[in-house]
This record gives C-alpha cells, sequence and structure tokens, in this order.
C-alpha cells in the first residue's frame, strides 16, 4: 500500500499552483489569529499567572467533563451512527437531518433549549427533582450534558462516514458464516471502523473542550463546579484582558499536545 | 446541470448581497454629509452606542426618541456587560458613546486615553432581589438567600452587578454560596425567569423589565451598594457631533424621564 502511495505522488509531478496558493492563505487564516495571542500574552507575568489556583482547578474541570463527554458520546453516537449507515427505515433522511441540528443551533439557544427539557421546571428535569431529588443545571454532570449535546454530532457524522466507506463484504461473509448482528458489530465492524471512531472522539472531543455557549447557560459559571476554561477565558476578558489570552494560550497548548499525540497513536498518519 | 444552476443561483445572491451591502454604505454617507437635515439639533448620521446590558430597555427607547427629534439620525446599540463593552472599546472598535454601569469599568477606558472629556454619572441604579413571580420561597431580604434550599444567581464580581451584590452581601453580614456566577445582570434574570433558581441580585429596573414573570424584593442594604452609571463620548467617535447630541438628550428631561420610568433614580 505504501509503495502505490509513492508512485502515485510520482506520476502526479508538481504541485498546481491553483491549489497551492487558496492552501496557503486558508492555513495563514487559521494560524494567524493563533500568532495574534502569542504576540500579545503576557511572557514576562506568565510563569505567576500559571500559578493561580483558579486556573488549575478550570483547566483539570475541563479536561474531566470533555472526556466524560466523549465517554457518552461514544457510548450512545456510535450506536446511532450504526443505525444510520446500516439499518434503511422509514423516515431515515430526517433522523439524520435532526442529528445535525446541534451543529446549526447557537449553542447559546441549545443551553435554553436544554434548561427547558432538564431544568427544573422541565419535562424531563421535573420529573428528575420529583422523583429522585436530581437536578441537572448547575452541576458538573449539567457541563457534561451540556458539552455532549453540542460534541455529539461531530461523532456520528465522523463513525456513519466510516461505516458507509467499510466494505460491508466482510460483515456479509460473517453473518454467512453465521455469526449474529450483534457479533458481526462487536468482532467485524467495530475493528474496521475503530479508526473512523478514534478520529471522530478526538473531533468530538476537541468541540466539548471548546464548548461555551451551551454550558454557560445550562451549567452556569461556578469555579470547581461548573466553570471551564472557556467560561473562564469569557470573565477573565471582562477586566483582564492578558490574564484572557493567558487561559487561552494553556487551553490552546494543552488541547494541542493532547490532539496531536493521540492522532500519531490511534490514527495512521499517511 | 444542477450544480451549474446553483453556482448560478449562488453568484446572483451574492451579487444581490454586494449591492445590499453598498447601499448601505452609500445610505450612511449620504446621512452623514453636513447639512443634510436642519431639524432638531442639526445632526445627522449614524451613532453607535456601547451601553450596559441594563440600559437596553431605557436607551432603546431613547435611542427611537432621538431619532425622531433628529431626523436623519440612526442610533445603534451595542447592549452587553460594561466590562466587555470597555474591552472591544479599548481594543479600537467603532463607537461614538460609552455608558457604563460602574464608574471603574469606564476608568478602564477613560485610563486608556479613550475617552473625550470627563464622564458624567447620568442616573444610579439600585440591587433588588428578584425573585419568580409569586416569591414561591417567601423571600422578604437578604439573609433569606442564604437558607438551605434557596438557589441564588449571582453575577460574577467581575461584572458590575456583581461587584455591588458582594457590596451589599457584605454590608449585610451574609456569607452565601451561590449556584452561579452570571456573566451579566440580564443572565442572572433570565434564571429566575426560567425558574431554574429561587432568586437572583439584579438591577432594580431589571426586575421592573420583567414584570409578568419576576417580582422584584426591597433590601435596605443595597443603598450601601449604589451603581453610578457614567456616560462619556469617545475620543475616536466616528460622528462626534451626533455623539454629543445624544449624550445631552440622554441627561436631557425627556431622556432622564425614560430613565426614572425604568427603575432608575436620577443623580
Amino acid at each position: 500500500m505504501g509503495t502505490r502511495g509513492t508512485t502515485v505522488r510520482r506520476r502526479g509531478g508538481s504541485v498546481p499552483l491553483p491549489l497551492v496558493v487558496p492552501a496557503a492563505l486558508g492555513l495563514l487564516f487559521l494560524v494567524l489569529p493563533l500568532a495574534g495571542l502569542l504576540v500579545r500574552a503576557p511572557w514576562t507575568t506568565l510563569p505567576q499567572r500559571l500559578t493561580e489556583p483558579g486556573v488549575l482547578t478550570a483547566l483539570r474541570l475541563s479536561l474531566q467533563t470533555a472526556t466524560l463527554a466523549t465517554l457518552l458520546c461514544l457510548i450512545l453516537g456510535v450506536p446511532l451512527a450504526w443505525l444510520l449507515a446500516r439499518v434503511p427505515f422509514p423516515g431515515r433522511r430526517v433522523v439524520r437531518a435532526l442529528v445535525t441540528v446541534p451543529l446549526v443551533l447557537p449553542p447559546v439557544v441549545g443551553g435554553v433549549a436544554l434548561l427547558l427539557v432538564f431544568g427544573r421546571r422541565g419535562i424531563v428535569g421535573g420529573w428528575l427533582d420529583s422523583a429522585f431529588g436530581i437536578t441537572l443545571p448547575f452541576t458538573t454532570t449539567g457541563v457534561v450534558l451540556a458539552e455532549a449535546f453540542v460534541a455529539m454530532p461531530f461523532l456520528v457524522i465522523a463513525v456513519e462516514g466510516a461505516l458507509r466507506g467499510a466494505d460491508t463484504r466482510y460483515e456479509e461473509a460473517a453473518a454467512t458464516l453465521g455469526a449474529g448482528r450483534w457479533t458481526t458489530f462487536t468482532h467485524v465492524t467495530l475493528p474496521l471502523v475503530a479508526p473512523g471512531i478514534a478520529a471522530g472522539a478526538v473531533l468530538c472531543w476537541a468541540r466539548a473542550l471548546g464548548e461555551f455557549g451551551a454550558t454557560i447557560t445550562f451549567a452556569g459559571n461556578f469555579p470547581g463546579r461548573t466553570q471551564t476554561m472557556p467560561l473562564a477565558v469569557y470573565l477573565a476578558l471582562e477586566t483582564d484582558l492578558q490574564a484572557a489570552i493567558v487561559l487561552s494560550l494553556i487551553l490552546l497548548a494543552v488541547s494541542v499536545t493532547i490532539l496531536a499525540s493521540l492522532r500519531d497513536k490511534w490514527i495512521a498518519s499517511p | 446541470m444542477s450544480t451549474g444552476g446553483i453556482r448560478v443561483r449562488f453568484a446572483a445572491l451574492l451579487a444581490v448581497a454586494l449591492v445590499g451591502l453598498a447601499g448601505c454604505g452609500d445610505d450612511g454617507d449620504g446621512a452623514a454629509a453636513p447639512g443634510a437635515s436642519a431639524a432638531g439639533s442639526g445632526v445627522t448620521g449614524q451613532v453607535t452606542v456601547f451601553a450596559a446590558a441594563s440600559l437596553t430597555e431605557s436607551f432603546t427607547r431613547i435611542g427611537e426618541d432621538f431619532e425622531a427629534a433628529n431626523p436623519g439620525t440612526t442610533v445603534t446599540f451595542n447592549f452587553a456587560g460594561s466590562s466587555q463593552l470597555a474591552t472591544q472599546i479599548n481594543q479600537g472598535a467603532p463607537a461614538d458613546v460609552f455608558a457604563a454601569a460602574s464608574p471603574a469599568t469606564m476608568k478602564t477606558v477613560t485610563d486608556a486615553g479613550n475617552g473625550d472629556g470627563t464622564p458624567v454619572t447620568f442616573v444610579r441604579n439600585q440591587l433588588v432581589i428578584a425573585v419568580p413571580k409569586g416569591n414561591p420561597k417567601g423571600v422578604t431580604g437578604l439573609a433569606d438567600l442564604a437558607k438551605p434550599g434557596v438557589k441564588v444567581a449571582l453575577c460574577a464580581e467581575q461584572v458590575p452587578c456583581g461587584a455591588a451584590a458582594a457590596k451589599a452581601l457584605d454590608a449585610a453580614g451574609v456569607k452565601l454560596t451561590p449556584v452561579t456566577l452570571e456573566q451579566d445582570v440580564k443572565a442572572a434574570l433570565s434564571k429566575v425567569k426560567l425558574g431554574e433558581v429561587d432568586a437572583a441580585l439584579v438591577y432594580r429596573t431589571d426586575a421592573k423589565a420583567a414584570p409578568s414573570d419576576v417580582d422584584g424584593v426591597e433590601f435596605p442594604e443595597s443603598a450601601g451598594a449604589v451603581n453610578d452609571y457614567p456616560l462619556v463620548v469617545l475620543k475616536d467617535a466616528p460622528n462626534k457631533a451626533a455623539a454629543q447630541a445624544f449624550a445631552t438628550y440622554v441627561r436631557s428631561d425627556k431622556g432622564i424621564a425614560v430613565l426614572t420610568a425604568a427603575g432608575f433614580q436620577a443623580p
């Protein structure tokens, strides 16, 4: 496979300019704001700002909630993607469109919608409160829910794409050998699309880590409980631009490091 | 073929949008031309006002009155937390007038040299306890907020309403753990409106602006945490004449009447 790749590349000849120029511009457009942060960062006071107690608390909470949200998305999202890719049922196109709703919904609206359902007076939340005494808004669980709501479409779309691209003949072969649908799913389908699931999970995690609107609306903002890094950045921006820049850089550095190392480990890069 | 059709339609849409944008630009420039209008104070063109979230209702009203009194002017508002607006202004946002909910926030703008002249206090605002309609938890004062089972939303201390709340709670000697520290006063109020919290400390004007969902409970300690609202014309105001006219109008009898009707106190 590797040799085929190199011959194709050689046969392509030089890289065409109409592709290189917009590609370079695109990269510049994405990277320049980051450079802006780096240029304006208060490097001299950086060490003391890093050790401020609130910073590590928010960072730890961000990493924990994003990871839990990703787990929740995996548990619910992979089966959903399988359903969309493998089971023809009436209204599948509508369901697929519904799955992408959180992508187009402004996250703040998502947060309000979550409050209306899971809030104290919400349809589900009211019942949870009266039957079990469980309230979700203003809790860390609420943060996880808000992040999962916004991030799950990324996972579902990635995994569904991987499932559709996977060769179904392996699954058919397993079926002819007597494997049931569940066994086929766990022993053939899952290993087959594992890279797709990993890619989706990474995307999902990154989106959950950066989540702001739905979180502050649904889970509120309280240090140590619901104040994730993006919320801390926003509030720092109210009084101290430098602190906001530092917090942003920390979040960026940590997430880029984790994403880059995961990518190398899980997803075979060409 | 179908993609071609889409492409043509998209191009047409884009063209329409561009023409529309260009048209807006022309209108603005035309209106800003001197001598275009003789009515009112003689000013024309666009005035961009950055105002604290708590001024939303009253300033929208004052803006409409100002436009009616000065034909040819358009007032555009950017309502948000004062501190966020101050950051935007200090980062070069094109604004003519800045109305903040606290002198401390205003100071960050004047200290950066972005104010034209000294800010003037045009109104004052006090805190009340906003509770859901009917006051289900029977809140009568700050002490009730610290009772177990009462969920409270405060503004974060970084924004003026949060600083005022901390001051009032200190004065009352009440220690409480809120469930959330909201990013501006309207966000705190909306948590009460939605019934997610039992009480929030908001400005009297905010409680008054939502009479169908919220009751305002007055408390004595709020007198010790009065917020002055300063107003300033900005140094880099794109339309300074109209900005001055608007600032004057806010402090006129008509402007103050709108503000006091909303629950503000005249300074």
